[in-house]
């Protein structure tokens, strides 16, 4: 079992994400529970959402405490949330920021990073800081989990129409080549 | 063909409504039950559901519009819960002795006050004692294959009651995962004829009195009232019975076999066990087989139906057990204890020997019910099961 948290601020789609990618993952033939947190949903507050998947049945219909992997949406929320909770050794972390590896602190349960401007080009197609299909290209690139095809297929039959499925396609794809892996820590599980 | 959808639980019911071709839909938007408003309101926008929709301006209504529309011969839905439900009350009560197959989704959210918009069993549990079949759904697909049988269900000629098929505020209403969906015509092969009121008729061709005034001390008064009051209680208890056939029958046609109103899981050398209900399930499960792992002879029982109270299936289950711990996601504030617990110590009045017993109360407005939560309950049963008493509930989420 294989399982992610989604961090995000309300309104820029972590939970739609979440949903995106339970799609492509059920596409490529795995069993998903993807399952938002409940808080006060409002714009701008901390979100997270939970996606758990594996090649066999899942049943447990629960939260994430210890993820194997983060997203993070947006580049302000480590400063706010502890993002890192509970995380899993040698984690993979996909976060949202203009910075490089040597300005940012990669936490020592972290091996894997996929650094990606996603505000910068959430504004360039969109026009507004919409950053949950780039991360998703981001996620793509840095884990290898989901292919981009399953993704697109993912966002048209769960989300988008037309202009909007267009953009958000093309915010995938710049998500995937404009963000940048790096690897960390190697650390022997314990 | 049938296809298959990636979608949380709130979608698939508004998919099983769409399968069972309602004539009229009417509801009132409330957390976490909207989406599911939303979805059946799309889906008659996009030519997907073919009813009249009924955006009334509230539940009180909501109910009130589909007594109409059912007497008149239509087939109906609506969705709630919460406080929603509460308003919903007075023509709620009054649907059962009607006989009217309504089918309505209790999405489940726990009572104010303090306010709290998220899950828990407290608004279904509250209703139990009504006359609404209930149902307990465990994932997505059961949610939509339930609301599909639910109409048969509350169609039979022998049962002609309104069922409630109950899912989890959160944890189901929004979990997303795979669901598939049959056919059409396989559902409308399964489905057959639509039967809402050939005991009662709106028509004015064949005008006839309805919900007559009966009751007092003397004169035909008490005894139609009576016969009223048995008729439910004939219809409930038959309904076991035809809850069974129709969840067989699903199985035969689409594959897909639920328990239809208990499912033991691991039980046959258990020596105690777990009671759960709703989508905890599955984390018990889980949590079963940590234990089993371990050396424990631990099983589980979980309760799909719980109106009509399934007391003979559910009385062979503990039979096989020494002990059970049981799992509530409501209060029973005049026991201080579990609902759920509360009507197994009745059904435990009908085993030779009296077993130890624990209730739990967990997952109460949105908190989670972890694998970890059951591993505490299993140990904790398993000390009831070596001797000590628990006299008091244990709140799982106490100190989370």
């Amino acid at each position: 079992m294989y399982e992610i948290r989604l961090h995000g601020r309300g309104g820029q789609g972590a939970v739609l994400a979440s949903k995106i990618l339970a799609k492509a993952l059920v596409e490529e033939g795995k069993s998903v529970k993807a399952i938002p947190s409940f808080g006060f949903e409002r714009r701008g507050a901390p979100v997270a959402a939970f996606l758990r998947f594996d090649d066999k049945e899942i049943r447990q219909t629960t939260n994430i405490y210890h993820p194997d992997c983060i997203i993070c949406l947006d580049p302000t929320l480590p400063r706010a949330v502890d993002i890192f909770s509970g995380m899993n050794l040698n984690g993979i972390w996909v976060q949202s920021t203009k910075k490089s590896l040597d300005q940012i602190q990669v936490p020592e349960t972290v091996s894997k990073v996929g650094l990606c401007d996603a505000f910068g080009i959430a504004r360039n197609i969109f026009g507004r800081i919409i950053t949950n299909s780039i991360m998703l290209g981001a996620f793509a690139k840095t884990t290898d989990i989901v292919s981009l095809d399953s993704l697109s297929k993912g966002m048209e039959s769960v989300a988008f129409r037309d202009a909007a499925l267009e953009k958000n396609i093309q915010a995938l794809q710049h998500g995937y080549d404009e963000t940048k892996v790096f690897d960390v820590n190697k650390q022997e599980a314990l | 063909m049938s296809r298959t959808i990636v979608c949380d639980g709130n979608e698939a019911a508004a998919w099983g409504v769409a399968l069972s071709r309602p004539d009229m839909v009417a509801v009132y938007p409330i957390t976490p039950q909207s989406s599911l408003a939303e979805y059946i309101s799309q889906f008659v926008a996009d030519g997907i559901i073919n009813a009249d929709l009924m955006d009334v301006e509230g539940e009180h209504s909501v109910l009130s519009v589909l007594h109409g529309a059912c007497l008149a011969g239509a087939r109906t839905f609506t969705a709630s819960c919460g406080q929603g439900l509460a308003f919903m009350f007075e023509p709620y009560f009054r649907t059962p002795p009607l006989r009217l197959p309504i089918v309505m989704s209790i999405v489940t959210r726990d009572g104010i006050t303090p306010q709290c918009v998220w899950g828990g069993q407290q608004d279904a549990m509250t209703v139990r004692e009504v006359g609404w079949v209930h149902m307990y759904c465990e994932t997505a697909q059961e949610i939509m294959d339930t609301v599909v049988m639910a109409y048969r269900i509350a169609e039979h000629r022998e049962v002609m009651l309104p069922v409630n098929v109950n899912h989890d505020g959160n944890y189901l209403s929004y979990c997303v995962e795979k669901v598939e969906i049959p056919d059409q015509e396989e559902v409308d092969d399964f489905l057959g004829e639509k039967n809402t009121n050939w005991h009662v008729a709106l028509d004015p061709d064949r005008p006839m009195g309805v919900d007559p005034l009966t009751g007092g001390a003397g004169g035909p008064g008490p005894a139609l009232f009576v016969r009223y009051r048995k008729g439910q209680c004939k219809g409930m208890q038959t309904a076991l019975r035809v809850i069974t056939e129709v969840h067989e029958e699903w199985g035969k046609r689409f594959g897909r076999y639920y328990a239809p109103l208990v499912e033991e899981y691991r039980l046959d050398d258990a020596e105690y066990a777990i009671v759960t209900i709703g989508s905890m399930a599955g984390a018990g499960k889980d949590a079963v087989d940590l234990a089993r792992e371990s050396g424990e002879k631990v099983g589980l029982i979980k309760i799909k139906t719980f109106r009509p109270f399934p007391l003979k299936v559910l009385r062979q289950s503990l039979s096989k057990v020494k002990a059970i711990g049981v799992v509530d996601r409501s209060v029973s504030f005049g026991w201080n204890s579990g609902p759920v617990y509360q009507e197994l110590l009745s059904t435990l009045y009908f085993l030779d020997e009296r077993i130890p017993t624990v209730s739990f109360i967990g997952g109460l407005a949105g908190a989670d019910i972890t694998i970890e939560h059951f591993t505490r309950v299993i140990e904790t049963t398993a000390v009831a099961l070596r001797g000590k008493e628990f006299a008091e509930p244990i709140w799982l989420n106490e100190n989370d």
